[in-house]
């Protein structure tokens, strides 16, 4: 179809990713037909590694795109370049994705600019087309497309919300931060950690999860434990290790603040 | 007094000599003096010791003045030097020249305890210092050339001063003592309430002072402990523990909340704020892991017996969880010594479940030797490693420690108390469930007061806001009381006739304020992506391409809704100097002011803007009316311009209460701008304030806060004289309007100006 090269959007490792619960079988039925999927979740609770496990699982190429306010529909589909010659045509990261068959990740997709969103409408249905309207092409999707988008629903705000035309055009894969037992196996894994330490940061790190709505916009993720222990696992003590990577990152709030500078003497005794 | 003698005859005798005083009583109690006061003093200590009591003997107060100073000094001057004894004699020689004669007793009196307490002679020569001052500021000369009454609350003062040093810093005391002189120093009662605790406010600001941790401060942070550590949300009720000498409160808590004390001090290491933890942390065990069991069928000892293995049992799941709590928990948790008690006089009782609850807590560290002891703390840990995971199972152990523990002395009257008190624990009420109801159950309120009570609540409770006191620079704890109700309403056409009077002015306000309506498009330039070509910039990007410069490529443009989204609240002034006619005018300022919120009223309805209108005047601090004459909802119509027709003069301006509430509602609203227009004809002023510049600041402080919170506020002022003050409220947002008649068109005008 195009003689674009694969291999960069290709990964070659196994990512670590530990199941919560049936998503993988379900993300796989999902790609049988090329579904569209969203993953939902709070932020560092593995939404990312989970997509880019499953690219490797299935052998596809994966492209992923972090979404931000100033994003705009051309830089997701293609614009026209100048140069000394005129113009030129370049794909963007999603008409590339189309192209080559690879899955395109829309990384917290409702910081795009609501026009953003609305240009992926015909790839995530039946049509399963991109039209090209500066450049005149309809691009016809490659059977191994799909497109997959995250979402974090924790915003709480009005204006960071997929409209309902958008959301209704995927399947939806729910993500939380894995219960206490799993969350430890994943923090052993990832880090080297002993299992005690391990299970004092996932204790911890339910303590700041209580605190969400209470002054925390969102609680410690899994990302940040990670963090923290492998600050540990790098010769921190744990104490200063926590505060550095659990406490300051997530608040400024000196009350919030001390309370789980508290909590953490408490579970480190 | 059957002291052995250890000064020889001749020697007291010389002492005799040089104490140069002739009271009869002195023969009795000189020598027991003299002999503390040789074993404590220096020789030339002694000299200062018997110059002092010499002084103090020719003041003419009688000899109790002497015979306090001679058995508190030689004590006072052993503990913080001997410097001590002249700076007391001359004291009380100081007080003994004013009307204050009467206090040289109660001040003596004080000695011993500030010396304890302060435990320096600089903090003391302070607080000295402190006494005389507060002495002379209160004692007040009615015919003008010199001090005549004593001062009022200066005896009630020092016999508190126990008390109040125990709670308060020297500069806590300073802090409490001004505010009692500032606030009522034309009062004579309510400085004797005030310097004799008697009075709220005295109270309140005692408590704003105090030392150590306080509740207040720390509320957030304790509420954020019981969610993040225990993912429980509880009421805190604090309770103070200042006024209670006998019965000492201690926690508990209900289905309503926890209780916990007020203030905690730094205690064994532990900080104040980790106590507080430490009890929320029992409580909040409790919660979890304590089930209330059926009490009929214990005896008190038994009772007691159960809470505490259950108290222990409790701590020790919450120390598994929370491993650095045990820390805090064993500073905090007497250790009695093993012989504290005398199992022939006393009853051990307290004593023996004191010594086996510390073992529980500390199972390694406790040292304990009584086999008792020893066997149910490790019959405990045992239990505890098996998972004994209900109270029931621990009632039954407390059971047998009880029955195997008990002597006949347990029964005796006296019972051993001294260190057996576990500050952090609660009182264990949620542990017991009663079938019969007995004679425990304390009930204060008559169920039938209470419906007469609630009929009596027909009309809206006072909210109560602070004061700003510019002299102490702190706010006033509840000082004002604001009632706030709906204006009662008049007959609507008296608006209706007043906006045809003015009907030209008003179709031009609304020609302006056409203007103003939201212009729902505005374009924004140098898009790369936008809905159209900005020709302008296509042109220059492509003059640049064609010359061989890098075009820039931000040729479009593009449209965005500009809304406008304002909250506005008049609140205008309601006091009595309304219904003056100012020079050169028929209407009064009322009937002025009235035209002028009508127009503003009918020209805000045609843009849309969210508008309220209140009207406040006050009666003293306890009583500021706050009159809603249009809420943010309402529409321009016949309720509103009835309330409008109805306005009334009367009362004072106390300006900063109205403010702040009107602010309260204004913060509530959701709109990008929040704009708060005061509409007054004077300063602010009051019947119960003498100090003029008292409201000006508190208005002023009133202004600052709201100004933070994002609300604009503009005073609009009909006082030519305002120029004195209004700045000092308002800053640079006002306006002065000296031609009165010109208001109901200044008013609108000024709106758009400020809205534009």
């Amino acid at each position: 179809m195009t003689d674009i090269d694969t291999t960069p959007f290709e990964i070659s490792s196994e990512p670590f990713y530990h199941p919560q619960g049936n998503e993988i079988a379900l993300y796989e039925a999902a790609y049988r037909s090329r579904l569209p999927v969203m993953v939902k979740g709070p932020t560092g609770c593995g939404k990312s590694r989970f997509i880019e496990h499953m690219a490797w699982k299935l052998g596809k190429p994966l492209i992923t795109v972090a979404c931000n306010e100033d994003m705009t529909a051309s830089d997701l589909v293609g614009r026209y370049l100048l140069d000394a010659d005129g113009t030129r045509w370049l794909d963007g990261p999603l008409t590339t994705a189309a192209r080559i068959g690879a899955i395109c990740y829309l990384d917290e997709v409702v910081e795009a600019r609501q026009d953003t969103t609305v240009v992926i409408h015909p790839l995530t249905d039946h049509r399963r087309t991109l039209p090209l309207d500066k450049k005149g092409e309809l691009v016809e999707a490659h059977p191994d497309f799909q497109l997959v988008i995250s979402y974090n629903p924790g915003y709480q705000s009005l204006m960071k919300d997929l409209k309902q035309s958008t959301k209704q055009r995927f399947v939806a894969l729910d993500f939380d931060y894995a219960p206490a037992e799993l969350e430890r196996g994943i923090l052993q894994q990832e880090t080297g950690i002993d299992g005690e330490i391990a299970g004092k940061l996932v204790q911890l790190a339910a303590t700041a999860r209580n605190l969400k709505g209470h002054g925390l916009d969102e609680g410690v993720s899994t990302r940040l434990l990670v963090y923290a222990a492998t600050l540990i696992g790098n010769g921190m003590p744990p104490a200063e290790a926590c505060q550095a990577a659990l406490v300051r990152p997530i608040t400024d709030d000196p009350d919030i603040c001390d309370t789980l500078n508290h909590a953490i003497d408490s579970v480190f005794g | 007094m059957s002291m052995k003698l250890c000064i020889p005859k001749d020697e007291l005798a010389h002492y005799r000599e040089r104490l140069n005083c002739n009271f009869a009583e002195l023969e009795q109690v000189f020598p027991d003096c003299m002999e503390e006061a040789v074993s404590l003093l220096s020789e030339a200590g002694l000299k200062d010791y018997l110059d002092g009591a010499s002084l103090i003997c020719m003041i003419g107060r009688g000899f109790e003045p002497v015979l306090t100073y001679l058995e508190e000094m030689p004590r006072v001057a052993a503990r913080i030097g001997e410097n001590s004894l002249s700076l007391i004699a001359q004291t009380v020689w100081q007080i003994s020249r004013t009307p204050n004669g009467k206090t040289i007793p109660f001040f003596l009196q004080t000695i011993a305890e500030a010396a304890r307490r302060l435990g320096s002679e600089q903090l003391l020569r302070h607080y000295v210092e402190l006494i005389l001052d507060m002495m002379e500021r209160t004692t007040v000369s009615i015919h003008g050339f010199h001090a005549t009454h004593p001062s009022p609350g200066a005896i009630d003062m020092l016999q508190n001063m126990p008390l109040l040093l125990r709670q308060l810093s020297l500069e806590g005391l300073k802090n409490w003592i001004d505010y009692g002189i500032r606030n009522h120093a034309k009062h004579p009662e309510r400085q004797r309430d005030y310097f004799g605790l008697q009075s709220a406010d005295s109270r309140a600001i005692m408590q704003r002072e105090r030392q150590g941790t306080l509740f207040i401060d720390n509320e957030r942070k304790l509420n954020l402990y019981l969610k993040a550590l225990w993912n429980s949300k509880t009421f805190l009720v604090p309770y103070s523990e200042a006024f209670d000498e006998l019965r000492k409160p201690r926690p508990y808590y209900d289905a309503l909340g926890i209780r916990l004390p007020d203030a905690y001090d730094a205690s064994h290491g532990v900080s104040g704020i980790d106590r507080y933890r430490a009890l929320l942390a029992h409580c909040a065990a409790h919660q979890r892991w304590s089930e209330a069991i059926i009490a009929d069928n214990f005896s008190p000892f038994q009772r007691l017996a159960i809470e505490t293995f259950e108290d222990a049992r409790v701590d020790h799941l919450a120390c598994q969880r929370y491993p650095g709590l045990r820390r805090i928990l064993l500073a905090l948790h007497p250790r009695p010594d093993e012989n504290a008690c005398n199992p022939e006089t006393q009853s051990c009782i307290r004593h023996r479940l004191a010594m086996v609850s510390y073992a529980m807590l500390d199972a390694d560290g406790h040292g304990y030797l009584n086999p008792f002891v020893v066997e149910f703390s490790q019959r405990f840990h045992q239990l505890m490693a098996e998972g004994a995971q209900d109270t029931r199972t621990i009632a039954t152990l407390a059971l047998a420690f009880v029955a195997q523990t008990r002597r006949q002395s347990d029964q005796l009257p006296n019972i051993h108390f001294e260190n057996t008190e576990v500050g952090y624990r609660d009182d264990n009420r949620h542990l017991w469930r009663f079938i019969e109801s007995g004679d425990e159950e304390e009930s204060f309120d008559d169920p039938k007061q209470r419906t007469q009570q609630q009929e009596d609540m027909q009309t809206l409770p006072p909210r109560l806001y602070p004061e700003w006191d510019y002299h102490s620079k702190t706010f006033r704890p509840d000082w004002v009381s604001l009632y706030e109700s709906l204006h009662p309403s008049g007959d609507p056409d008296l608006i209706d006739r007043l906006l045809n009077k003015h009907a030209i002015l008003a179709r031009r306000l609304k020609q302006l304020m056409e203007l103003l309506k939201p212009q729902q498009y505005v374009r924004i330039r140098y898009q790369e992506d936008g809905s159209e070509l900005d020709l302008d910039v296509a042109i220059r990007s492509l003059i640049d391409f064609r010359s061989g410069h890098t075009p820039d490529p931000r040729i479009n443009m593009s449209h965005r809704h500009d809304g406008r989204d304002i909250a506005v609240t008049l609140l205008l002034d309601l006091s009595a100097s309304l219904d003056d006619t100012p020079p050169g005018c028929e209407q009064t300022i009322l009937q002025l002011s009235q035209e002028a919120v009508s127009l503003l009223a009918h020209t805000i309805e045609g843009v849309g803007d969210e508008f309220a209108i209140a009207g406040f005047s006050s009666n003293t601090r306890h009583e500021v009316r706050y009159q809603h004459i249009k809420g943010f909802s309402e529409h321009w119509g016949a309720e509103v311009k009835a309330r409008l027709a109805a306005m009334e003069a009367g009362y004072s301006t106390r300006m900063g209460a109205a403010i702040r509430h009107a602010g309260h509602y204004l913060k509530a609203r959701k709109a990008d701008k929040k704009l708060l227009l005061v509409l007054t004809d004077g300063e602010p002023s009051d019947i119960d304030v003498d100090d003029d510049r008292h409201l000006i600041h508190d208005c002023h402080k009133a202004v600052q806060e709201l100004d933070q919170q994002g609300v604009y506020i503009h005073c609009i002022n009909l006082d030519p004289k305002a120029d004195d003050y209004v700045a000092d409220i308002f800053g640079q947002h006002y306006t002065v309007i000296d031609r009165v008649e010109r208001l109901p068109e200044k008013l609108p005008q000024l709106f758009i100006s400020l809205t534009k």
